[in-house]
């Protein structure tokens, strides 16, 4: 797209490269948790945040030195995931098993939900929902940070995380959560329609197999 | 009978001027802490050396 006026960016030192670095694996284990929150399956959510590494390396003289290394490192994660999902690459994989052994409460700890549930009725609800729960409810982002993440007002993401938590404290208080989130033809369908929306613009309904 | 209890109830109460989570969202935080907690599988590991070499 037209580059034009882009401004030309800064070459970084060793030091600045290896500080990058640093900041960059520091933030794996939130890329991992926020990936697998989005994408539901453990081995994908590390394959998109390879991809996610690798892009940001490759993007590392974009990062303005001081900034916040996870918030970048998520824009980058999120657009991967709606690029991956709109190429077929996590639509009905959703393992069910590997979820619940994964997402099991620790032992000993009392919860009036189990995690597989809550994982589940996570990943029904519509994208971009969900990920703005992800971010403000669970990775403890402001709502500025989560609207810059993810491109929007501010305004958008409280109507988002506060829909998104409606729609879960209804499902869960009404025992309603579906058994199987992304297997589910109706709720994979919806969930790929909002993220035709979210996307970016050019909602192209995308064909299943 | 009506009462000492915490209830399952969709309006929580207020707390300065927050609304108070309900029960899932201490899940939800547990679910992503139980990630970010989990040892970094050396895939990882690899691939972050090679990032070395290759910058």
């Amino acid at each position: 797209m037209g580059a034009e006026t882009a401004p030309p960016l800064p070459v970084r030192s060793p030091d600045e490269k290896r500080a990058f670095k640093r900041e960059l694996t520091e933030v794996v284990p939130h890329l991992r948790a926020f990936a697998r929150g989005l994408c539901g399956r453990p081995d994908m959510a590390d394959d998109l945040v390879q991809e996610t590494l690798l892009k940001a390396w490759a993007a590392q003289d974009r990062f303005e030195p001081g900034t916040s290394m996870r918030a970048w490192t998520f824009v980058i994660l999120r657009n991967a995931y709606l690029t991956d999902m709109r190429r077929n690459r996590f639509r009905g994989d959703y393992d069910e098993t590997v979820a619940e052994r994964v997402l099991t409460a620790p032992a000993g700890q009392e919860e009036p939900i189990h995690l597989s549930d809550m994982h589940r009725a996570l990943l029904t609800l519509p994208a971009e929902r969900r990920e703005a729960l992800l971010l403000v409810g669970a990775g403890g982002f402001s709502y500025e940070e989560a609207a810059q993440i993810c491109g929007c007002a501010v305004g958008t993401i409280k109507s988002r995380v506060g829909r998104a938590r409606a729609a879960l404290t209804t499902m869960i208080e009404e025992g309603n959560i579906p058994d199987r989130a992304i297997g589910d033809p109706q709720a994979h369908r919806a969930i790929l329609e909002e993220l035709d929306e979210v996307a970016a613009g050019n909602g192209r309904a995308v064909a299943t197999r | 009978m009506a009462g000492g209890k915490k209830t399952k109830r969709g309006d929580a109460p207020k707390t300065g001027g927050k609304p108070s989570d309900p029960e899932w969202a201490a899940g939800l935080k547990r679910l992503y802490d139980s990630v970010v907690d989990e040892p970094l599988p050396d895939t990882f590991k690899d691939l972050l050396s090679k990032l070395d070499s290759a910058g």
